[in-house]
């Protein structure tokens, strides 16, 4: 079975004080040099049959519907091949960000 | 006989029972919902509470959006019915596009509750208009995802059209961009808000003072006069 993961992160524009909140905590820990953390969320679908054109075009839509709110988040669409490696460059990967 | 206004249960909400109290305090008759019917039971009107639908999972108000009941509340509230969405159900408005812009996590990243006092801005909604524009009114407050954020150009909109509903009086409690406490649709039949009227409908529990009875006496006289 594929697997399509779909990423979606608060649009740069939208404060995020998870994302504050670890970065500030990190020297505590004795990281340095991170100068900026942001937040997001990560969903791994698995699909049934054939990942083809019609099934990112529905995956894009879940994503824009549902998984994304685009009034505050931008999300991308990509195609996993193989054991853990990410289709960057794979035939049917996509990156797609919400327009509104 | 009096009008009927829904009040809807989805899994995980708390303030149904509340709201149900304070829509009989105003003399209104409360009409229970649940989240799976699409059935309305010909209310006059709908009022979706606060807690945590769903569990707030992926992200407040983001599931409840898709329930049975929202469909027909969503055609029902274009259509021009009276709609009040309190805390969680102002998230779920926002989700469903009812009402622009999103909420998000406090800034402060804490829960907070509290007494919260409010500008009252626009006095002419279908649940405002008991008040007057300019009064100041004090009731609880308590969420966590209740910081209001929406493009430049929607705030823009949104203070033109009068449709800033309520304002944060003396303190922002969560970074919610322009103080904005509670907004209205173009129409000014859809209101959502995060502080909590229902809490402050009778003298013995919430802020010690009645100054959320007004939202339910103004949707009283609206629908008994319409």
């Amino acid at each position: 079975m594929a697997r399509v993961v779909v990423d979606v992160m608060l649009k740069p524009e939208i404060l995020d004080p998870q994302g504050q909140a670890v970065q500030r905590a990190l020297p505590r820990l004795g990281f340095e040099g991170i100068a900026d953390v942001r937040q997001g969320k990560r969903f791994e679908l698995e699909v049934e049959g054939p990942v083809d054109d019609a099934a990112l075009a529905r995956i894009h839509q879940i994503a824009e519907t549902f998984l994304a709110n685009t009034v505050i988040e931008d999300f991308s669409v990509k195609v996993e091949v193989g054991e853990g490696a990410d289709a960057t460059a794979g035939q049917g990967a996509t990156a797609v960000k919400a327009e509104s | 006989m009096t009008a009927r206004v829904g009040v809807i249960t989805f899994p995980g909400t708390l303030d149904d029972r509340d709201t149900q109290r304070a829509v009989r305090a105003a003399g209104l008759e409360a009409v229970a919902l649940w989240h799976r019917d699409k059935d309305l039971k010909q209310v006059d009107a709908v009022i979706l509470p606060g807690g945590f639908s769903y569990g707030d999972y992926l992200r407040a108000g983001a599931i409840s959006r898709f329930s049975p009941v929202m469909e027909s509340v969503i055609g029902q509230a274009k259509a021009g019915m009276p709609v009040l969405g309190i805390c969680n159900g102002f998230q779920v408005l926002t989700e469903t596009h009812l009402l622009p812009g999103a909420m998000l996590r406090n800034n402060h990243l804490h829960f907070i509750c509290c007494d919260q006092k409010l500008r009252v801005e626009n006095a002419e909604t279908a649940w405002t208009h008991s008040y007057e524009r300019g009064q100041e009114i004090n009731i609880p407050l308590k969420n966590i995802d209740g910081r209001y954020v929406a493009d430049e150009r929607v705030l823009d909109e949104l203070e033109a059209e009068g449709r800033v509903v309520f304002r944060y009086q003396e303190l922002n409690p969560n970074g919610s961009l322009r103080d904005i406490a509670g907004i209205c649709n173009a129409a000014g039949n859809v209101v959502g808000l995060m502080p909590h009227p229902e809490h402050a409908v009778e003298p013995l529990i919430g802020t010690g003072r009645t100054d959320g009875l007004g939202f339910f006496t103004s949707i009283l006289k609206r629908l008994v006069s319409a």
